[in-house]
């Protein structure tokens, strides 16, 4: 049966100005969780609705988190300290990252801002070459973790304050045109997803893509979180929280 | 010590869940078996299936949400095939929640859903996200009235009809569904409401507005349900905002004989548990045989 974990905070700390890395003692979500998978977080008593956030990294029964303060309920999340306990749903999603295991080849990892962190598990578990956009270089969160487990990892930021000025397109083309992918996968803001979705296309290269949407439930019940995909000839509401979060990119209807 | 009786039908305790909250109920069946529940009411469903909204479809409001997802569901024939069998392996009653943007609509529903398998109806005629019907045919009470008349003809099944919050006087259209020959009342919906986000200057929901649901909306369900219990002589099934089990017993206290959890389950998907298990508790402690009991016990001034 399916329950709500209470788990204890084992660190809260800044990684930039805005961006936090939290860690949670919650072996029964960490056991369980596969790459592509999310937690749903209950922020304190005077917001109602849970916050969903990737699982970065599974360990030891610990689960590591990265997020942005993007509003009260991702600040009260921000000013956790170890020991406090939060109360956690997961792991969810049944649209995970697929890892290929059988595949020698390396898969295409493309994250764009807070898309960044579901990767790394990816990362970790299987060969892989990387594209990360940031805004800035002050926003590079997670940039030693991915050096760490891959040997190609190219980054673009929108100022230009490091690699390529721009968006991730330039260097996934680059990438695309030099390498032989078993598939890309990506997470990141929609237009970032779509341009990524169409050169992995122009490749005949199978992509998928970590779709992100506003949640009630988070357990596929009350349909508020869809994303339209086609199946066929037919369209279809699916529910990111249960379908997803991760679609294969050409069953994702973009609009 | 829990079980109640609605228009003939007895449910194990008075705990049910939420139309389009809790879909058709696979999904918290996973966390306990449906059968702890006296009644479990399935998503709104049309005739054919539907897309529903564009997203976004929720805002969070102070201890609250705006809601819009427009009906998406499968169909009636989906639900009756797939569905039903699902749910019939649980010890529970089935509601099935049904609209409609035509009164053709709402009859041909109604005779679908008068041969199928379930124990309840439920008449929504207060959904405020579908552009059509829902809502447009619950606020007026001539209206009301044809339209249960007509639905009454159809079926033989224990008829509720929801009622709409978005009305200057609720105890009118709950007269007028009595008087058009429901069997039960239930109320509330969601109340129609609306967020911007000011650094866009766009509403956070696509469809711009939204029902709203939540403990922010409980005194006003309390109250209308108040209000319809002296108005009417049907029973009531209450709910809007009822996320622990001293919600519960406020809201039967009020006048309602039955209550259904919803939007407390995105906080808490053992809501309805706990809710029940309160109830029980209260009861025992009360020195009250049955749940019935305190119904409209309320001692106003
Ligand atoms: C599957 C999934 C995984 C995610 N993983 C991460 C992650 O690893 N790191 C990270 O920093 N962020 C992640 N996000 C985004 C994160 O959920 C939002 O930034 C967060 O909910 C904002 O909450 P808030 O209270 O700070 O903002 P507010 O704007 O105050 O939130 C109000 C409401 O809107 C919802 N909301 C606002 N923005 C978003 C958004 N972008 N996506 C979904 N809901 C939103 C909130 O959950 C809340 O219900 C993820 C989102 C999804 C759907
Ligand atoms: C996401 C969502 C979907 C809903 N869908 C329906 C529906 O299909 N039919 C209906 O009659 N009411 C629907 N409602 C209204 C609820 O059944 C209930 O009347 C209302 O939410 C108040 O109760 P609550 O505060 O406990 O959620 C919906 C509410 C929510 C939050
Ligand atoms: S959040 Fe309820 S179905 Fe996805």
């Amino acid at each position: 049966m399916a329950e709500t974990n209470l788990c204890a905070v084992l660190s809260c700390r800044a990684l930039t100005k805005t961006h936090f890395e939290l860690c949670l003692d919650a072996p029964a979500i960490a056991n369980a969780a596969v790459p592509g998978q999310f937690v749903h977080i209950a922020c304190g008593h005077s917001h109602l609705l849970r916050r969903p956030i990737s699982i970065c990294e599974t360990k030891d029964g610990f689960l590591r988190l990265v997020f942005e303060i993007r509003g009260e309920g991702t600040e009260w999340l921000s000013r956790r300290k170890a020991g406090d306990v939060l109360d956690v749903l997961g792991p969810l999603g049944k649209g995970v990252f697929p890892l290929f295991p059988e595949d020698p080849r390396p898969v295409l990892l493309v994250g764009g801002g807070v898309g960044v962190p579901p990767l790394l598990s990816v990362a970790r578990a299987r060969p892989a070459h990387v594209v990360l956009g940031y805004r800035n270089e002050a926003a590079m969160i997670l940039y030693r973790d991915f050096l760490a487990s891959s040997d190609t990892v190219m980054i673009a930021t929108d100022d230009g304050s490091v690699g390529t000025h721009g968006t991730v397109a330039d260097p996934v083309s680059r990438l695309l045109e030099q390498n032989d992918y078993c598939a890309v996968l990506a997470c990141g803001p929609k237009p970032m997803l779509r341009a990524v979705a169409d050169l992995a296309k122009g490749k005949n290269i199978p992509c998928f893509v970590s779709m992100e949407e506003r949640m009630g439930c988070g357990v596929g019940a009350c349909l508020v979180c869809v994303c339209k995909t086609k199946h066929g000839d037919h369209e279809h509401n699916s529910r990111v929280c249960m379908d997803g979060p991760v679609f294969s990119a050409d069953q994702v209807v973009w609009e | 010590m829990l079980s109640v009786n609605l228009a003939g039908v007895t449910l194990k305790n008075p705990v049910m869940t939420a139309s389009g909250t809790y879909g058709f109920g696979r999904e918290y069946n996973e966390f306990y078996d449906l059968g702890e529940l006296g009644a479990i009411n399935v998503k709104g469903l049309t005739l054919q299936p539907r897309l529903g909204n564009v997203p976004p479809r929720i805002a969070e409001t102070p201890l609250g949400i705006l809601n819009s997802v427009g009906l998406q569901n499968p169909g009636v024939d989906k639900f009756i095939e797939e569905e039903i069998p699902f749910l019939r392996q649980f010890d529970t009653k089935i509601i099935a929640n049904i609209s409609g943007s035509t009164m053709e609509d709402y009859l041909a529903i109604t005779q679908k859903m008068d041969s199928a398998d379930v124990d309840l109806l439920e008449l929504n005629i207060s959904c405020p996200n579908v552009k059509a019907g829902g809502m447009a045919f619950g606020t007026c009470p001539a209206t009301v009235e044809s339209l249960v008349s007509a639905v009454r003809k159809e079926t033989k099944k224990p008829l509720i009809v929801k009622l709409s919050p978005n009305v200057t006087d609720i105890t009118e259209i709950a007269r007028a569904a009595e008087a058009g020959g429901a069997d039960i009342l239930s109320l509330i919906n969601t109340l129609l409401g609306m967020r911007i986000d000011i650094r866009t200057r766009r509403p956070i929901l696509h469809n711009n507005m939204g029902g709203m649901s939540g403990p922010a909306v409980f005194p006003i369900a309390v109250r209308m349900v108040y209000q319809v219990s002296r108005a009417v002589n049907l029973p009531i099934i209450g709910m809007g905002g009822i996320s622990t089990w001293r919600d519960a017993v406020e809201m039967m206290m009020a006048g309602a004989n039955a209550i259904a959890v919803g939007t407390a389950l995105f906080r808490d998907p053992m809501a309805p548990i706990q809710v029940r298990d309160g109830i029980e508790e209260f009861c025992r402690e009360q020195g009250v045989s049955n749940v019935s009991e305190i119904v409209g016990t309320v001692r106003p001034y």
